[in-house]
């Protein structure tokens, strides 16, 4: 039997969640929601943490198709992509090097900008820099190449832990610490005022596209971790309130980041839009969350499709590379 | 088009739900669950050093021979039986008392929630130790009473600091709630001589006294000074559980009160909750009548010394220089005060990444401050997991201190919404 999105119905599909990483409550909801699709679209799926367990059983009991729903390093960084290589078990999503590139920040964003695609200007720092160079005078040089306000973040990681927007000088020398808490390397970038949009890509075995932009609109002002998770906090357009030439730039671009990048099956492209209609690559994520309150849900709502036929075609591609 | 916040209910929650949101610091105790991380953040009891396999067989007999009784509605002041074994439980510690005058409540939480239905109007003062237990900020938040703190020190609650807080507080004040005995989070203990002294500037302010004694008998050097209901009958409400001497799990605790305040406790219990478990009451029982309780006790008191010197001599051994912490001869945690600059609420991501969780002292505090100190626990973990965690706190230490060194005097973040978005949920041991 073959089920509506072309994946056979006894597959057996692995949802990895958990993780020591910093993300790990948002990466258990996001596999719980992403194993109950899957049942609901009648395949058999099963859940397990990212442990010392995880390599015993893919040898002994190896899935057809595994979906990472892991967060943070592990699940983005590359390495748990090429542990399954290792194993030879086929994973939803792009390859291992391709994920270890959009996951760096910095190196994403260099990426991003020879392909001619806009993202706010930015330095990146490791903490080691500051100690050698007096964090005075590295600070003074940030600011007055960038100028104020500016977006300080991890080079890597997610969900806005340890970023913050530093509108007034005194605040920069805070903020490069609570990042510093997060990563060894901090990212800072000019801060472009606009609209914050979320564009999900997919690709179902015809060449990438772009769901409907998701408009995000914080009701504190601030798309923190309270904001993301808390169901409440932020209002969520779908589409988001922009021209259609202006919504089309941004599927464009957000297509543009998504093959620059070198990824495959799913992203989600976070941008900002300035007054002017242009539109900023701030991060990609191959690992989107898919929680109640994630965004490729609802892209995917809008878009008119149906979310469980949309995963189970994204593992579908999957187990036919593994049979390729 | 309005969009979506994905909950259809937010115009319509109560006020006091305010500020009830997920919070970063939750997310870091999720990692801390995982078996590669030293947790020195939870509250549990070592409950493997119970003899599991008695217990299992007495709980098994309760539902098969007595399950018509074990298995059925109670009443809602808690069964006879076990309030006269709860009594004979307060005598080892002095107390003297009538099974009447006692209310069995679901874990010392629930005695906490209706104290103060009963006691507080949106608006009232509660005074409390800072720190306090976290738990109990949460149920003055839910009555929309307002905190404030009354500071410690080695001794305890500092009498000149009470008599201060009563004055400011300008008859607002409704009650003291206090933990005298091996206090949650600092450690420390209310002195024999200034137990007396505390209890008259109440009396002579006509404040009622709320005193929380989870841990009294866990004293690690010969017995704790007597709870202050030993010491005075009025104007005292003692709250108590089982959940640290037996088992959290079961959810049994107790509050002895003068009779008038009792019935109105039914009352509010039964308009609360209907009635405790019956199971778990007849199984706390069982125990306290069959099993050798008190040795359990003073195999506990064992265990948690060993524990409590190895997270001493570790912390002698291994924290940077401007660090100090209490050192408790009973109960569960010892409180640490960083260096000035460091904020532990800061470091927490650069601990989770060494592999070690601690509570920051913002969640301690009603008002948001408390970015200087920190919680560890001592009763659950082994004494070499505890060596290795503080071993790994010190270099999350030294290194935060490099950085604040690099960086320079940050203003520390105070808290916003409530001191349990800075605590682990009651699940993380």
């Amino acid at each position: 039997m073959i089920t509506a999105m072309g994946t056979p119905s006894d597959a057996h599909v692995l949802v990895l969640a958990g993780g020591l990483s910093y993300e790990r409550d948002v990466s258990l909801r996001s596999g719980r929601r992403i194993l109950d699709t899957l049942r609901a679209a009648g395949l058999s799926a099963e859940l397990r943490d990212a442990d010392v367990s995880l390599l015993p059983t893919l040898r002994e009991d190896p899935p057809d198709a595994v979906v990472i729903a892991l967060h943070g390093a592990t699940g983005e960084d590359g390495s748990l992509r090429g542990v399954l290589d290792l194993c030879g078990v086929p994973y939803v999503g792009c390859s291992a090097t391709a994920s270890r590139l959009a996951w760096d920040k910095p190196s994403a964003k260099s990426v991003l900008r020879e392909h001619g695609i806009r993202t706010p200007d930015w330095v990146a720092l490791p903490h080691d820099r500051f100690s050698e160079l007096g964090a005075v005078a590295v600070l003074d040089r940030i600011e007055a190449r960038l100028g104020l306000p500016l977006m300080v973040k991890p080079a890597q990681g997610g969900s806005g832990l340890g970023a913050s927007a530093v509108r007034e000088s005194p605040a920069l020398s805070a903020a490069m610490v609570g990042c510093f808490a997060y990563d060894s390397t901090a990212l800072v970038e000019k801060y472009v005022t606009g609209m914050d949009v979320a564009v999900t890509v997919v690709d179902l075995g015809e060449g990438p596209f772009a769901l409907p932009a998701v408009e995000i609109v914080p009701r504190n002002g601030v798309y923190d971790y309270a904001a993301r998770y808390t169901a409440g906090l932020t209002t969520w357009h779908t589409p988001a309130r922009l021209s259609p030439a202006v919504a089309s730039a941004v599927a464009d671009t957000a297509l543009a980041a998504h093959k620059a990048l070198g990824l495959r099956d799913l992203s989600r492209v976070d941008l900002i839009v300035d007054e002017d209609g242009l539109a900023y690559v701030l991060e990609v994520s191959v690992s989107p969350g898919m929680t109640e309150t994630s965004l490729v849900p609802l892209a995917a709502e809008a878009a008119g499709l149906d979310f469980g036929g949309m995963l189970a075609g994204l593992v579908s591609r999957a187990i036919a590379r593994g049979a390729s | 088009m309005s969009g979506t916040t994905q909950d259809d209910y937010t115009d319509r929650y109560a006020r006091r739900v305010r500020g009830m949101t997920t919070s970063e610091i939750r997310a870091l105790f999720a990692v801390a669950s995982r078996p590669e991380v030293v947790s020195l953040a939870g509250g549990s009891p070592y409950i493997a050093a119970l003899p599991l396999d008695a217990v299992g067989e007495m709980m098994g007999r309760l539902a098969a021979e007595s399950g018509a009784t074990t298995l059925q509605y109670g009443i809602g002041q808690g069964t006879l039986e076990l309030r006269e074994r709860i009594c004979e439980v307060m005598e080892l510690s002095g107390i003297k008392a009538s099974p009447d005058d006692v209310v069995v409540t679901v874990g010392g939480q629930q005695a906490l929630d209706l104290v103060a239905r009963l006691f507080l109007d949106p608006g009232d003062v509660v005074l409390a130790e800072g720190p306090t237990y976290v738990g109990a900020l949460g149920v003055f938040q839910a009555a929309q009473a307002q905190v404030r703190h009354v500071a410690m020190d080695a001794d305890g609650l500092i009498p000149e600091a009470l008599e201060a807080a009563i004055r400011e507080a300008g008859g607002r004040a409704k009650y003291l709630y206090t933990i005298p005995t091996f206090q949650n989070p600092a450690g420390v203990t209310l002195s024999e001589e200034r137990r007396e002294v505390i209890l008259d500037i109440c009396e002579r302010h006509g404040l009622l006294v709320v005193e929380d004694d989870p841990y009294g008998t866990l004293s690690f050097e010969g017995e704790a000074p007597r709870p202050l209901r030993a010491r005075r009958r009025d104007g005292v409400l003692y709250l108590s559980t089982f959940s640290k001497t037996f088992a959290p799990g079961l959810r049994v605790g107790w509050i002895l009160a003068p009779h008038a305040v009792r019935e109105k406790l039914v009352m509010a219990s039964e308009a609360n909750i209907l009635c405790p478990s019956a199971f778990a009451q007849h199984a706390v029982t069982q125990y306290l009548s069959t099993m050798p309780w008190r040795e359990q006790i003073k195999s506990y008191r064992e265990i948690y010394r060993e524990r409590r010197d190895a997270m001493l001599d570790a912390l002698d051994g291994l924290m940077p220089p401007g660090t100090t912490w209490t050192r408790p001869n009973g109960g569960l945690f010892v409180w640490v005060t960083l260096p000035e600059g460091l904020d532990a609420k800061a470091m927490m991501p650069r601990a989770i990444a060494a592999r070690v969780a601690y509570v920051p002292g913002t969640g301690f505090y009603a008002d948001g401050t408390g970015t200087g100190h920190m919680r560890l626990n001592y009763s659950f973990p082994a004494p070499e997991r505890i060596r290795e965690g503080i071993r790994r706190l010190s270099g999350v230490m030294e290194q935060e201190l490099a950085m604040r060194a690099v960086f320079g005097p940050t203003t520390p973040h105070r808290r916003r919404g409530r001191a349990a978005a800075d605590t682990p949920g009651p699940d993380l041991a």
